[in-house]
């Protein structure tokens, strides 16, 4: 098995404390055997030894000490596994309302969110935040795997009415791909093989919705857009005029010959050569890591970027953006941090809070004026410098960005363009 | 090389090195003085790598710092030379002998040199006001380390609060640091035993011979094969014998184990560690296995 030519999925878990994240977890690594025998055995001793008559897969994936100890799950932690075609990347994210940050976290790279329920309580408030918050980082794909069937007799009512108030919550969310598969993670009921407890469901097993679920075309192939990260200058006498623009295509496709101008000065080019080390490429497209070089000696700096003459963002300093907040200083207008932007780092004061999100009810608060730890809402910046962006909902990359106490040094929150 | 598609899908493992080499020119960008840990073992090799296309066609804008144990694979240190050379990059050596000898870290007679690792390194680093150290960490390893941040903040005293870790959000890296603290980087956290295989494989790199099968004297300790050495004598009942082997991590002689294997070509190790029953770590690393925790509490103190 060689993983030169497989693909890549990226998933974000979420589920309430107990409704079996770990467990399945769990179990997806066991079944693909990406755990070994000694964490197995590992697992199996620590089990006994705290009289469990099961093996508690969840010890497989609840790594600090201290999560141990409490028996939940604090941060995010990444797990790894493939199958022959694919390799999955794992965020696996503590439910808990308190640890809502983490769970953005999670899911700001996710391609797909994975969301647990309990099939004996249903959807809960939970659950319903969960979906919210996948659906505000623009997590493209969402499963609903209603868990733990055994405890309810695999009984399909039960799944049908989750499923019916799911997808019809769903409808006020932005949620391109939806799947509700029944499942027991503790019995591995519909997560590798097919349920033969459940012969009326007729869709996919977990895994095989993970291993096939198309994920190629979320990318934005239209709206070119090159962060400009590093210059690379040699001063070698072999490369004595090198100068390449290197970074991480954003969105879009870039090839020699193309028409295109550097932001913010405004100034045009034309790409005259990619290059991906020591080899010329046709294109680049996203998530390449290329250089690029313009035909012209223009100037071109860290935090500036490549677009494409007739489609390029518009600099701006007057941000409109959700931000999710999560230190326990609240964010309020009139505050200055240290903001981040693709390449670029400046300076923002808020403006305003528009309002704040109840991520259970979608209700807006416009009377909060300020967001405490783990809260979202609708903010206005202004910033020291132009951001390059992009509505979030086209473009996550040019959409995001993250605020820095400028004291501590700390990420405080986590900002998604609106537009 | 890499292939472009008409249909502009990219390879895994092309995604993990677009953005391994993301993070490295953001640290090059940012930091004021980042140096790159170097083992010569397999997972920084793939770092040097990644580094060296980063920066294509210039030279790595930071030098490679070694911890040199004493107890060091000679096979290891002859690989570490011919990168150095080949890239002409700039090699830092701290030795841990060195560093007892000055009184920097204290032998106590229990601990492992794998331990003196962690003061002998930490002093390099703020000998040198290095402010990011990159580090071959993969979060596959690990229980611990599957929670840590590619940007890893280490306070004054080089340690880790794994409670009390920064946000890390989209590819948006944080590098802010106070006077003192330093930054681990980890560009390959996101890579598997597997992947690092593969991309050995495709890149045709060098890497040290000890991974691959051959002759050599070895004795069992604590379940495990030993080489035999000077610096590793023999206690009661220990035997050595001839056995065909490979070494799956290298570090500490004194404590790394190898396997039996005839794998001497990349496919087949992919082949065996594709099949492998037992993590790289639990069958070979002696220092991993004292306690469940052993690991996360190393990193607590400033371990790799
Ligand atoms: N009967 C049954 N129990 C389950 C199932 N999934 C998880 N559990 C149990 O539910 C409890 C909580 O599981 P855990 O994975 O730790 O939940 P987490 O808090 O979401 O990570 C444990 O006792 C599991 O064994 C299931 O499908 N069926
Ligand atoms: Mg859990």
């Amino acid at each position: 098995m060689s993983a030169t030519n497989m693909d890549l999925l990226r998933f974000a878990t979420a589920g309430s404390v107990d409704d079996g994240k770990s467990t399945l977890i769990g179990r997806l690594l066991l079944d693909s055997k990406a755990i070994f025998e000694d964490q197995l055995e590992a697992v199996e001793a620590t089990s006994s030894a705290k009289g469990y008559d099961y093996t508690d897969l969840a010890l497989l994936t609840d790594g600090l000490r201290s999560e141990r100890e409490q028996g939940i799950t604090i941060d995010v932690a990444y797990r790894y596994f493939a199958t022959p075609n694919r390799k999955f990347i794992i965020a696996d994210t503590p439910g808990h309302v308190q640890y809502t940050r983490n769970m953005v976290t999670g899911a700001s790279t996710a391609d797909l969110g994975l969301v647990l329920v309990d099939a004996r309580q249903g959807l809960t408030e939970q659950s319903r935040r969960h979906a919210v918050i996948l659906s505000l980082l623009r997590v493209p794909h969402l499963v609903l795997a209603v868990n733990k069937m055994d405890l309810v007799d695999f009984d399909q009512s039960i799944y049908e009415n989750i499923y019916r108030e799911f997808t019809q919550f769903a409808t006020k969310l932005n949620v391109p791909d939806l799947e509700v598969i029944p499942i027991s993670a503790l019995q591995g009921d519909n997560v590798v093989t097919r349920s033969e407890n459940m012969p009326w469901y007729s869709g996919p097993t977990l895994m095989h919705h993970l291993e096939h679920v198309h994920v190629a075309s979320d990318r934005d192939l239209i709206d070119a857009r090159f962060p400009v990260q590093y210059v690379i200058r040699p001063k070698s006498d072999e490369f004595h005029d090198y100068r390449g623009y290197a970074g991480q295509i954003a969105g879009g496709v870039l090839k020699p010959g193309d028409e295109v101008v550097v932001l913010p000065s405004g100034m045009t080019s034309r790409i005259a050569k990619i290059d991906l080390f020591d080899q010329e490429v046709p294109e680049a497209f996203p998530p390449m890591s290329v250089t690029v070089h313009l035909e012209d000696d223009v100037d071109v700096s860290r935090g500036d970027m490549i677009a494409r003459v007739k489609n390029a963002p518009t600099p701006s300093q007057d941000i409109d953006a959700m931000i999710c907040w999560m230190t326990t200083t609240p964010l309020q207008p009139r505050q200055k941090l240290a903001i981040k932007h693709t390449t670029r780092t400046g300076r923002a004061l808020v403006k305003d809070v528009q309002y704040r999100l109840d991520v259970n009810t979608l209700h807006r608060d416009q009377g909060a004026g300020e967001l405490g730890v783990n809260e979202i809402g609708r903010v206005t910046l202004r910033t020291t410098v132009p951001l390059l962006c992009d509505p979030y909902s086209k473009n996550r990359t040019t959409g995001s960005f993250v605020l820095i106490d400028e004291a501590t040094g700390v990420t405080v929150g986590a900002g998604m363009i609106n537009g | 090389m890499t292939q472009t598609h008409s249909d502009y899908r990219l390879s895994q493992l092309d995604q993990l090195e677009a953005e391994s080499i993301h993070i490295f020119r953001e640290v090059a960008a940012e930091f004021e003085k980042p140096v790159l840990m170097f083992s010569g073992g397999k997972d920084s090799i793939v770092m040097m790598r990644l580094a060296e296309k980063a920066f294509y066609p210039a030279k790595i804008p930071f030098p490679v710092l070694q911890v040199d144990t004493g107890y060091d694979f000679p096979e290891v240190l002859a690989t570490r030379d011919n990168w150095v050379d080949r890239l002409g990059v700039k090699l830092i050596v701290a030795s841990v002998e060195q560093a007892l000898a000055d009184g920097i870290v204290i032998d106590d007679g229990k601990t492992s040199r794998n331990r003196h690792q962690i003061g002998t390194l930490l002093n390099a680093i703020e000998e040198n006001g290095f402010t990011a150290a990159f580090g071959g960490g993969r979060r596959d390893e690990e229980k611990a380390r599957a929670k840590e941040r590619v940007y890893s903040h280490r306070d004054e005293f080089g340690q880790w609060d794994p409670k009390n870790q920064r946000p890390e959000l989209w590819s948006l890296y944080n590098g802010r640091l106070h006077e003192g603290e330093h930054m681990r980087i980890f560009p390959i956290s996101n890579w598997t035993e597997l992947d690092i295989w593969d991309y050995i494989g495709r890149e045709g790199i060098e890497i040290p011979s000890i991974y691959f099968s051959h002759q050599r004297r070895v004795f069992l300790r604590d379940g495990m094969l030993l080489s035999e050495s000077e610096h590793n004598p023999l206690r009661d009942g220990e035997v050595a014998e001839e056995r065909t082997v490979r070494f799956r991590t290298v570090g500490d002689l004194t404590l790394t184990g190898c396997v039996e294997s005839t794998a001497s070509t990349i496919p087949e190790i992919i082949e065996e560690v594709a099949v492998a029953r037992v993590t790289e770590r639990g069958a070979t690393r002696g220092d991993d296995r004292f306690s469940e925790a052993a690991m996360e509490d190393r990193k607590k103190e400033g371990y790799f």
